[in-house]
Formats: structure tokens, C-alpha cells, sequence
């Protein structure tokens, strides 16, 4: 997901609170954690091994014959090492984290077992196939499960995220382009409110971006649309459209069945980004909409952690018009059960992503994850999604502004206006909320909105953190109006580190030890 | 259900709150046509009990690598991982955290991405490093992208012995945004044609050492050649132990370096997740892509640690950002670095050592086996042996008698020779495994 400042880097005003006054560094639980390079060193291990037995080496001249000065540390060095650095972050387990678009929903437990049965996780990718045939089923299992809920012909498991889904779309669609004698067709709609990945995607596929406006209800300026596609006449170069669903505003759309004729009807291709597909599973299905093919971040929509920043997985769902030129390798099944795995590229594939089958340890919690539910359970998350979205809505939208009226979807989106002339601004509001125990909403994203302020709860949430949550949001909301700006300026104050230096890491960068 | 905290009470009293009747009319902007009335046609939820049985009883009908005497590598390699490893990535705190975009509370994450970054730096020799790709195949396709980034032009030469799905992954890439991708045939020989090719329009040449077939390509007089034409050295790895025996490629003049770290810390995964590694030089830095993490002060002037250079990336620069690359490989960043700190130095140069042990008793016992021989001069703890038969025959004869003995080369490239099998011996293999490997050869060769 976007992130806090769109490249507002932030340098801190005032040091606000001196070093820290114990003796040790530590503020209780807080311990200071120097770097590994600073306690390590290079002879030092916490791993035994047999000695080696003096073979002679088959390098040919090339050993290294340096010291390789990588830190070591022992077993219980290393533990408190990393169980140290693990108190300093923020986490779904701890509290309520809304990240807009992130969809930072409870990770269950059962799916991190199975992920590690050794039938997943300790199995090569390049074991003959009649080896894998548990690890196959199970992709090809996850397919049916990913295909029904999208009414969508097939799916590309391979992508690795979804910036990677994306890229296997606009690359399928591609292929599909020049193989119909289109290659001139390179002009591909993208809304402003996209997420980044979409128009750096679209340029890295070889397409070029035309940008649409929002209109002021947060959706596709249709007006613009209609106008820009009939203007091209016969140079029509359309390649197709790249629209998030509900989009990044946490809305749904509403012409997109007509976006979708009209982008037909141009000969190109819709591809929808499916970042926020967690407010339809169930309810709606891409392929009813005229999708072509969609990105599933199964580490958002069906609950893989993010592990502090991957990995992820990026299914790309696609059209009978796509399906053809998907990406190897895919699984296949024949008539008596056995399972194969398709490797090799044919003259119309868009060729191959990646080495081996994309992610299989994600796969396995993804299927876990929609087997637990089922497709009731499905629903009603979708369901509890957005209501717990709206009920925020609901409970902030007399204190804060909503950035467009009406009901949202799995997500509520609030502008800055409401703190104009209070001498705070949503950087400062978000720090303040770090202080008050809550990792902020999204920032800044969508870029259509003035100091967006995208807040997802997830089905995730009970009512009673709702209700908490809510009450400290008011708190903050009415301390902003009534002119206390010292406290926002100086938060965070109870973090373990203050506000830092952004303005510094980038205009010097120390980007490793020892540099 | 069990992960969903709200019940029926909760819900009526907030769509009271939201002042709708019920929850259809939140859903009131989806267009009629599109509403689905009925259940999925899928199972209904079950209990943690029955989704376990049923992901044991698919676990079960595969053979994994540790119940049977096992010699794949080819991009993937099994390494025993220490237990803390994975206990410590399942602490919540690394496990359930997002991307670390506030650094007042993320600094857990932050300081594992910059040590792990130097980490990457020193074992490839290289001076800055990110905090990681998807795996090494994509690192690779956006290393010849950066390339043409960097010195405006537009050739890059694939030298034979890249992975071949390293090669088709980065011709998908860099060919869509106008790379002229010039793939050279196989040859497991390092010979130095690659030399004659690098001419003023080139841009890069990509060379992995260990390559494919398991030979170290002495990289240097390689990059002197390109940095005569302005060209860059990439070079790739995919087995990172390599590095701990094996001169590192930054001193063997390579500009950019990108490889596979799967190897220490993170598990097979039957090929993902793994970790992408990349490392250049500092004067490259701003062309790179994916994320980096910096060091900085906080405003009580202590260290700390924040996202940064971040003008390179999508959710700056949208359709000029040198890559799309959001989600990376967060978790397995930091099984890597947790590995690699419990190893250090000289544990690494050790199990390097033991790796290319294994594998050189296994070359030599192979080499006395009638109807197959090790084609290699050079080699870490994989090579190449031409066999007699078709190897894939053989291997699947092997897998019959509980022996996962290799991979047979046409796995890799269907138009490669059929009696190609790469073995690859790691620490994880001892004497009886070799034994029972080159007996099931013999049986099957005779
Ligand atoms: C709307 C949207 N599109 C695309 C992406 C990219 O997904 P990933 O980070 O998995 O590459 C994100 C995630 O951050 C997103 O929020």
C-alpha cells in the first residue's frame, strides 16, 4: 500500500525530550538493541557443525580467501537480539491497525501449521511431478476456490504480489493484443486514484498512461471517459483500462458495467485491480462485472501475514479471452486424478513471471483460510467488512470529514478539511494516534483527496475495539479543534522512538553498516 | 465462525447506528445485475480439526525432501535451518505487521531490513543492497531493466548458464519495456564467447556463477570487457552459501549483483515464497528498484531507522518509478538475516566448506559409475553429469526406489539435451545417501 507521506519527508522541528536517563538505555521493556554489527563478530557462531574434512577444493582458483566480515552470535544472543527488535513494532496481534487498502486483517494460526506440513513446505519445485501430487491438488484446489468466487474461466497462480498480478494481467493482455495484429494499441486508462503499482505497471508492460479524473462523488468522471474514447475516432489506440474495485477511495464504482462495454467496444481489455476484492468475496463477482482479469492479494483478501512487508501472492484471475495467452507453469488434472504441471511456453503464452510455481507457502494458508470460512463465512467477513467500515463512518463522519458522502465499502475515506486553521495536519493527527496505542490509517492516498485519511477496520475488529477506537478518534478530532497543537506536534511521546528524521536518511544516506 | 468477533446483537445495534435496516443496503451502489443472491457453490465452514485433516492427508501424498535421500538444487536448495529461525519469524510482532511506514513503531522491522541489507552487501561484495525482491529470477529481469536505466542503451546479453527460468522471467520483463534480450545457447564449459559479443550498444551482460550446470565462471575478465564499452556486469547467484567459499562477485567487478537468498534461512516452499537479493554500488543507488531502508536520528537524537530514497518508487513516481514493486519479501528478509547472524563468517565459510564436501565425494564416487560422467572442471556442491539414458527417465526410476536424485536438465528447457541430470549434494547429505543414490545409478545404468 501507499504510504504515510507521498514523499513529504519530515524533519522534526524541536528536539523535544533528551536522550534516555537510565544508565542502561533501556526504559523497561524497551530495551535498547544495539546492531548486530556492534555485538557480533565474523568467529563467532551459534550453529555446530562437523568439521570438514580437508578435501581439496574444486573452485578452480576462485575461493574467497578473506575473512567474510558477517557478525555471528550465539543461540541465546541471537534470541534476545530479535525478541528485543520485535517489542519496537506495531502488530495486528497488538491493536487495531486500519492501513487503508491494506487490509491488515487477524492472520489465523492454523493457517501458519499447515502452511509448514512437509508435504508444502519442505518439497522442491523441480521434484518429478509424481512426487508433488499433494502440493498440486492443493493449487489446483485454491484455483476452483479462487475461479468460483470470481466466475472467472482460470487463473494464473504464479504472481508473487499484487504490483506482480498486475504485470501477469497487463502482460496477458498484451500478448493477447499482439497476437490479434494490435500491437499499436498501447493506451491504457488509469484513474487518478490508483495506486501507484497501476501506472508503474502499465509502463513497465510497455503501455502508456492516460489519467482519468474523479468526479465528485470519488468515482470515474464517465463525462471524461465517454469524451476521451470518442475523440480517438480512429486512431483509436485503446489498450484497455486499469480500474481498482471498489476503488481506492472504498467505493464501489457504480457505471462499471458500462466502463466495461465502453472499453470492450474499444477493442481493449479491463483489468481490475483486486487489492480491495475483501469487500465483494461473496457478493459480487469480477466476472459479472466484464473484468478481464484481476490481481487477488490473497495476503490481504484471504489473510496471508504480511510479515512486515511480504511475501505476498498475486492470483490473477482471467477472461475466456485471456486465458490462452496465461503465463507457465499451471496445473492441470486429466481424466484418472493425476495432476501436471504445465512448464513449458507455447507460441501464444505471455511467456514466464518467475523460477518455478509462485507461492506455494501462501497457498496453503489462503486455502486454509477460505476452507475455515467457507462460502458462508465468506460472505458474512465481506458482510462484517463493511459494516464495521460504515459504523466507523457512522460514529466520526459529525467530527471528521468524509471526503465523499454517502455509504463506503470496506473502507472510509475522510479529508483534512476538518482541521483546517487548527494548525494540525494528518501527519501530526496520525502521530498523535501512534500515542494513543493505534497504528494510523493510510495517509495521503488516494492522491485525489486533500490529506486522505483511508481507515479499514477489517471484519477483524470487535465492537468493542470499534467503540474504543471511535472514542479515541473523537478524543484526538475535538483536542485538534479546540487549538491544543503543542501535543500533536511533539507525538509521538510514548513510542519507543520519536519522530525521526526523514529529510536526513534521505539527503545522506547511510544505507548499511560501516558505509 | 470463529475468526469473526461480531454477533447478531453487535450487528443490528451498528446498522442501527449506520441508520440502515439492514446490511443489502449497504451494498445498495453494487448495479442489480451484479448482486449475487445465493450462496457460492463452495463448502461451508469447518472446524480447525477437519481443515487440518484435509491439508495432512494432501501434505502426505507428496514425497518431501527430508524423508528421502535428496540431490535437487537447480535454483532451490535444502538446507538444514536452525529451530529458532522459524520460531522467532512466528513472533507476532514480525509475523502481523505491515510494511514499516510509521517508523516510531516499526523500528523492529526496520532495523532487521538495514542489517539485513548490510548483510546482503558484505556477502556480495557490493556496497548498498534493498531490502529485497520477490525471488531471485525477478531481481534478475529488474537488474537488466535498471541497466538500460542506467546507461541508456539497449542490449543485454544473457551468457549461457543463466537458470533458464531466470532467462525467460527476465526476457518477459525487459523485453516489454524495450530491452533487446540476446539469450546465448547453453554450454555448461565456461567458454568466454560472451567476450566477442559486448560491444558499444550493449547494456548489460548477465552472468551466473555458480551457473546453472554448477561451474564457477570466473567473472573478471568479463567485467573489464564490459566496463571497456560501457556495459555493466550483472551478476547472479542462486545458492547464496556459495558465497562463503567462492570470491564474492563485487570483487570481481561486478556492478550490480542479484540473487537467490532461499538458501539460508527460508525453506524450499516447492518454490516460493523465497527472497530476492540485490546489491550495486552506492552511485547506482538512485536507479535501483524496490524498497530501502535508512539510518537516520530520531528527534531525541537517537538512532534509528525509516524508509527512504523512497522518490524511486511507485507510490512516488507512479508511471516513472523504476519498478512496480510494492509487497516484497518482508518475512523471508528477516529468516535470512536470523540464519545468516546464528552462522556468521566463519559458520558460513564452514558450511560452505561441508556443502562443497558432499558434493565433491558424491562427484567422485558418480565418476566411477559406468554409463555417467561429471562434466565439470569446477564446481560448489552442484554439477552436471551426462548419463547413458534419458535422465528423466532415470530420475523418475530413482523417485520410484524413495531417491529424489537430481533434475534432469530438460525439466528446465524442453529443447536441452535429454541425458543431462544436475545433482546437487548438500550438508544435509551424508555417506549413506551417496550409497544408496549412486547404487540406484548403477542398477539403473547397467
Ligand atoms: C489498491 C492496491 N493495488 C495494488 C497494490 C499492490 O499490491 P502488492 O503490494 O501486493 O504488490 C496494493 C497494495 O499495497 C493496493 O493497495
Amino acid at each position: 500500500m501507499s504510504m504515510n507521506n507521498q514523499g513529504r519527508v519530515t524533519a522534526p522541528k524541536a528536539i523535544t525530550s533528551v536522550a534516555s536517563e537510565s544508565f542502561s538505555g533501556n526504559k523497561a521493556l524497551d530495551q535498547a538493541t544495539k546492531l548486530i554489527f556492534e555485538t557480533g563478530s565474523f568467529n563467532k557462531t551459534g550453529i555446530d557443525f562437523p568439521e570438514p574434512k580437508g578435501i581439496k577444493y574444486r573452485l578452480g582458483g576462485l575461493e574467497q580467501t578473506k575473512n567474510i566480515e558477517l557478525p555471528g552470535l550465539s543461540e541465546p544472543e541471537t534470541l534476545r537480539h530479535y525478541v528485543r527488535l520485535s517489542q519496537k513494532n506495531y502488530a495486528i496481534d497488538l491493536g487495531v491497525y486500519p492501513l487503508g487498502s491494506c487490509t491488515m486483517k487477524h492472520n489465523p494460526r492454523l493457517n501458519e501449521k499447515v502452511a509448514r506440513l512437509p508435504g508444502f513446505s519442505d518439497v522442491h519445485p523441480l521434484q518429478p511431478i509424481g512426487t508433488v501430487q499433494g502440493a498440486l491438488e492443493l493449487m489446483y484446489e485454491l484455483s476452483n476456490w479462487l475461479t468460483k468466487l470470481c466466475n472467472m474461466p482460470a487463473v494464473a497462480l504464479t504472481p508473487k504480489a499484487g504490483a506482480h498480478g498486475e504485470l501477469c494481467g497487463m502482460m496477458t493482455i498484451r500478448a493477447r493484443l499482439d497476437a490479434d495484429g494490435n500491437s499499436h494499441k498501447r493506451r491504457v486508462f488509469v484513474p487518478e486514484s490508483a495506486h501507484g503499482t497501476n501506472p508503474a505497471t502499465a509502463v513497465q508492460c510497455g503501455f502508456f498512461v492516460d489519467e482519468l479524473p474523479a468526479n465528485d462523488k470519488g468515482c470515474i468522471d464517465m463525462d471524461v471517459l465517454r469524451l476521451k474514447i470518442s475523440d480517438l475516432g480512429s486512431d483509436n489506440d485503446i489498450a484497455g483500462i486499469m480500474l481498482t474495485n471498489p476503488n481506492t477511495c472504498g467505493l464501489f464504482e457504480s457505471d462499471i458495467i458500462e466502463i466495461s462495454e465502453l472499453i470492450h467496444t474499444a477493442g481493449g481489455y479491463f483489468y481490475c485491480d483486486g487489492a480491495n476484492f475483501n469487500a465483494l468475496v461473496g457478493r459480487v463477482r469480477p466476472g459479472d462485472l466484464g473484468v478481464d482479469a484481476m490481481h487477488i492479494n490473497l495476503h490481504k483478501t484471504f489473510s496471508t501475514p504480511h510479515g512486515g512487508g511480504g511475501p505476498g501472492s498475486g492470483p490473477t484471475v482471467l477472461s475466456d479471452a485471456l486465458k490462452d495467452y496465461a503465463p507457465v507453469p499451471y496445473v492441470v488434472k486429466d481424466k484418472s486424478g493425476r495432476f501436471d504441471l504445465i512448464e513449458d511456453i507455447n507460441d501464444i503464452s505471455m511467456g514466464r513471471l518467475c523460477a518455478f510455481h509462485g507461492q506455494m507457502g501462501m497457498y496453503t494458508r489462503a486455502l486454509s483460510y477460505m476452507m475455515s470460512h467457507g462460502s458462508d463465512g465468506l460472505k458474512q467477513a465481506t458482510e462484517d467488512a463493511v459494516l464495521n467500515a460504515n459504523y466507523i463512518l457512522a460514529s466520526l463522519s459529525d467530527l471528521m470529514t468524509l471526503a465523499y458522502p454517502g455509504h463506503c465499502m470496506h473502507e472510509v475515506l475522510f479529508d483534512d478539511t476538518f482541521l483546517e486553521n487548527t494548525g494540525v495536519d494528518t501527519l501530526d493527527f496520525a502521530k498523535a494516534m501512534i500515542d494513543e496505542g493505534y497504528h494510523p490509517m493510510t495517509m495521503y492516498f488516494p492522491l485525489v483527496v486533500h490529506g486522505a485519511m483511508l481507515i479499514e477496520p477489517t471484519e477483524s475488529e470487535s465492537k468493542y475495539e470499534l467503540d474504543r477506537f471511535i472514542a479515541t478518534m473523537r478524543g484526538l478530532a475535538n483536542r485538534a479543534k479546540s487549538g491544543d497543537i503543542k501535543s500533536f506536534k511533539a507525538a509521538p511521546q510514548h513510542s519507543p522512538t520519536k519522530r525521526v528524521d526523514e529529510t536526513l536518511a534521505a539527503r545522506k544516506p547511510v544505507l548499511r553498516y560501516g558505509s | 465462525m470463529r475468526y469473526l468477533p461480531l454477533d447478531n446483537e453487535d450487528r443490528a445495534e451498528m446498522l442501527e447506528v449506520i441508520g440502515v435496516r439492514n446490511v443489502e443496503d449497504l451494498f445498495g451502489c453494487v448495479p442489480k445485475e451484479a448482486r449475487l443472491s445465493e450462496l457460492i457453490d463452495l463448502p461451508y465452514h469447518q472446524p480447525e480439526s477437519e481443515v487440518e485433516k484435509h491439508m495432512t492427508k494432501l501434505s502426505n501424498k507428496s514425497i518431501s525432501a527430508s524423508s528421502v535421500p535428496f540431490f535437487c538444487g537447480a535454483g532451490a536448495y535444502k538446507h538444514h535451518v536452525p529451530s529458532s529461525v522459524d520460531h522467532l519469524i512466528q513472533r507476532s510482532e514480525f509475523l502481523t505487521a505491515y510494511t514499516p511506514y510509521q517508523p516510531e513503531i516499526s523500528q523492529g522491522t526496520l532495523q532487521v531490513l538495514f542489517e539485513f541489507q548490510s548483510q546482503v552487501a558484505i556477502l556480495t561484495g557490493m556496497e548498498v543492497a534493498n531490502a529485497s525482491m520477490y525471488d531471485g529470477s525477478t531481481a534478475c529481469a529488474e537488474a537488466v531493466v535498471m541497466a538500460k536505466r542506467v546507461t541508456r542503451k539497449h542490449k543485454a546479453i544473457i551468457a549461457p548458464g543463466l537458470h533458464p527460468h531466470y532467462s525467460l522471467a527476465t526476457d518477459t520483463l525487459a523485453s516489454s519495456v524495450g530491452v533487446d534480450v540476446c539469450i546465448l545457447e547453453q554450454k555448461i564449459s565456461s567458454d568466454y564467447k560472451v567476450l566477442d559479443l559486448i560491444d558499444d550498444e550493449t547494456a548489460c551482460v548477465v552472468v551466473q556463477s555458480p551457473n546453472v550446470f554448477g561451474e564457477i565462471v570466473d567473472l573478471t575478465p568479463i567485467a573489464e570487457k564490459a566496463h571497456l564499452h560501457k556495459a555493466l556486469l550483472i551478476a547472479v547467484f542462486t545458492e547464496p552459501v556459495a558465497l562463503g567459499l567462492i570470491k564474492s562477485p563485487g570483487e570481481q567487478g561486478a556492478d550490480i549483483v542479484v540473487g537467490e537468498g532461499q538458501g539460508i534461512g527460508v525453506g524450499l516452499n516447492f518454490g516460493g515464497p523465497h527472497v530476492g537479493l540485490f546489491a550495486c554500488n552506492k552511485k547506482h543507488v538512485r536507479q535501483m528498484p524496490g524498497r530501502i531502508c535508512g539510518e537516520t536520528i530520531d528527534a531525541a537524537g537517537n538512532r534509528a531507522f525509516v524508509l527512504t530514497l523512497s522518490t524511486r518508487e511507485q507510490h512516488i513516481r507512479r508511471d516513472k518509478a523504476t519498478s512496480n514493486i510494492c509487497t516484497n519479501s518482508g518475512l523471508c528478509c528477516l529468516a535470512f538475516s536470523i540464519h545468516m547472524s546464528l552462522l556468521g563468517g566463519d559458520g558460513l565459510r564452514k558450511l560452505a566448506i561441508l556443502n562443497h564436501e558432499s558434493a565433491s565425494l558424491l562427484a567422485t564416487r558418480i565418476d566411477k559409475i559406468k554409463g555417467a560422467k561429471v562434466l565439470n572442471n569446477t564446481f560448489f556442491n552442484e554439477f552436471t553429469v551426462k548419463l547413458d539414458k534419458n535422465a528423466k527417465d532415470v530420475v523418475h526410476s530413482l523417485a520410484n526406489k524413495n531417491i529424489l536424485g537430481g533434475v534432469p536438465f530438460s525439466r528446465l528447457s524442453k529443447a536441452g539435451p535429454k541425458d543431462i541430470l544436475l545433482i546437487c549434494a548438500t550438508e544435509i547429505v551424508d555417506e549413506h545417501d551417496i550409497e544408496s543414490l549412486c547404487k540406484a545409478l548403477e542398477e539403473e545404468l547397467r
